[in-house]
């Protein structure tokens, strides 16, 4: 467990998001662990050089809604975990649809552990952004 | 409304060290809107973590970037002994700082001598790169490489530099100074590089800061923000000063990173006056379990590992963002509104490391 951290669902995620950017906070990144039935999904924010955190447990079928629309900063490494772990994001503010960091022919989901529910291949789109 | 186009910029480009492509929208020579496309060089460092011992991951960690490479192995060295709760000697946090700020030199010269370039101003670019050999020379004779130093391990450093290596590096350090003494006015008066970057690429203290901007493209916005403020390694000791310029614009991260040159030299002269002796590192046993987040302020910005360790040898998750990485969404703030001409000042003056980026 990290220091600040405060667990959030699905539900609270975007109203906590909103108000950490209400009080001032800069969005510093997310962070993704698999932990094989489930992915911890951190968001790190900072305001005078401390970390706070917030800390999501995604069911890995489970759709991850954008904190994009309420700092956009975040769009990019929320394409990143689409690429990278599989996992479906909602509402993204640019979706690259899956080809973000990984290009056609690569591996899908390469961070993502094997389970009984395997990400699904990134439709292709020639290159294209949605 | 004029017709609109889309002009691919990259991914291969005589500016771009890098690979990056932009998507520029194109309303005749003006840029109207910009979006990135990376995916050139991702090379999957953070799932190898899960195959290596954590030592072995400090050579890997130095290996995500060709050119600051010895903050990134310092990021994850800080990290592992936060987890493992190990007390570095004195001695190897100076010593991180030194080699750390003659690392900052040495990107701010190449980056300076890339922008140059990205302007045809061929004298700044050669002269940069000239001082920018004297630096990789004294990395060499203290460190024994000139870029991936491999002097950084967990519990402290690997090498010490002599009392003849010291007065070497204050040597440097002097030249440097005097070359700094002629150049640096030249290039932040010179009338052709005002011309091409003020008011060039303008980022607001608001776009900035609600962006995430980090590094000098904050601090050229108005920011004072740098995490050596928080005083890791030994800069609670030696004491720092934030180089800032309020403009915002492709000038403005000149006057920024020319300013963070002199200062890093004032730190290296203070570091190796003020430098304990003692011991360089400490025997770490056991192995990392828990999680931590690591900050360094590298030349670009704020780097930020996350690690987790299981109580096993080998770490469960690493996960790196780098500074260019949070610095691609004040870039696309940066570049509606300019001339295609002014697109590869624009995309330098963010000094661009697209390798990290991308990992």
């Amino acid at each position: 467990m990290l220091n600040n951290e405060l667990p959030v669902t699905r539900d609270t995620l975007l109203n906590e998001v909103a108000a950490r950017r209400h009080q001032g906070y800069r969005f510093v990144t997310v962070t993704c662990v698999d932990l094989g039935d489930r992915f911890d999904i951190v968001y790190h924010f900072d305001k005078d050089y401390v970390l706070h955190n917030l800390r999501l447990s995604l069911g890995r079928t489970e759709e991850l809604p954008s904190i994009s629309p309420i700092f956009f900063a975040a769009v990019l490494v929320e394409n990143e975990l689409k690429d990278l772990f599989g996992i479906p994001v909602t509402d993204l503010a640019i979706d690259y649809g899956g080809r973000f960091l990984l290009s056609e022919g690569s591996p899908v989901a390469p961070q993502r552990k094997p389970d009984a529910t395997p990400a699904q291949p990134a439709q292709p789109t020639d290159g294209a952004v949605k | 409304m004029s017709k609109r186009t889309i002009i691919p910029f990259g991914p291969q480009h005589p500016v771009l060290p890098e690979p990056i492509q932009l998507r520029l929208v194109m309303e005749e020579e003006r840029v109207v809107e910009a979006l990135p496309a990376i995916g050139y060089i991702h090379r999957g460092l953070e799932k190898l973590v899960e195959k290596k011992d954590f030592n072995q991951c400090v050579f890997l960690a130095e290996r995500v970037c060709g050119i600051c490479s010895f903050l990134h192995s310092v990021t994850y060295s800080q990290g592992i002994e936060e987890m493992m709760s190990v007390a570095v000697p004195d001695r190897a946090k100076f010593l991180r700082l030194i080699w750390g700020e003659i690392h900052r030199v040495h990107s701010h010269l190449l980056w300076l001598g890339l922008l140059a370039d990205s302007f045809g101003f061929e004298n700044v670019f050669m002269h940069a790169w000239r001082c920018r050999e004297k630096v990789l020379d004294l990395m060499e004779k203290t460190a024994g490489h000139r870029v991936m130093l491999g002097t950084c391990c967990v519990g402290g450093v690997r090498r010490d530099i002599t009392d003849e290596g010291l007065a070497e590096v204050l040597r440097v350090v002097d030249e440097l100074q005097k070359e700094f003494d002629e150049f640096v006015p030249v290039v932040l008066n010179d009338y052709s590089i005002k011309q091409r970057t003020i008011g060039v690429g303008k980022l607001t203290k608001e776009q900035a800061a609600e962006l995430g901007a980090v590094g000098p493209v904050a601090r050229a916005s108005g920011i004072a923000r740098d995490f050596r403020e928080t005083g890791y390694a030994a800069y609670g000791q030696v004491g720092f000063k934030i180089v800032t310029a309020t403009s915002g614009d492709c000038y403005a991260r000149i006057q920024v990173r020319c300013g963070e040159m002199y200062e890093c030299l004032e730190m290296i002269r203070r570091a190796v006056k003020a430098l304990p002796a003692g011991a360089i590192n400490v025997a770490v046993k056991g192995n990392p379990s828990g999680e931590v987040v690591s900050r360094v302020e590298q030349p670009r910005g704020e780097v930020v590992y996350y690690l987790k360790g299981n109580g096993t040898k080998n770490l469960e998750r690493m996960r790196i963002r780098t500074p260019t990485f949070a610095n691609l969404a004040p870039l696309l703030a940066m570049l509606p509104g300019c001339e295609l001409a002014d697109v590869p000042v624009i995309v330098l003056s963010i000094d661009p490391c697209i390798s990290c980026t991308e990992r």
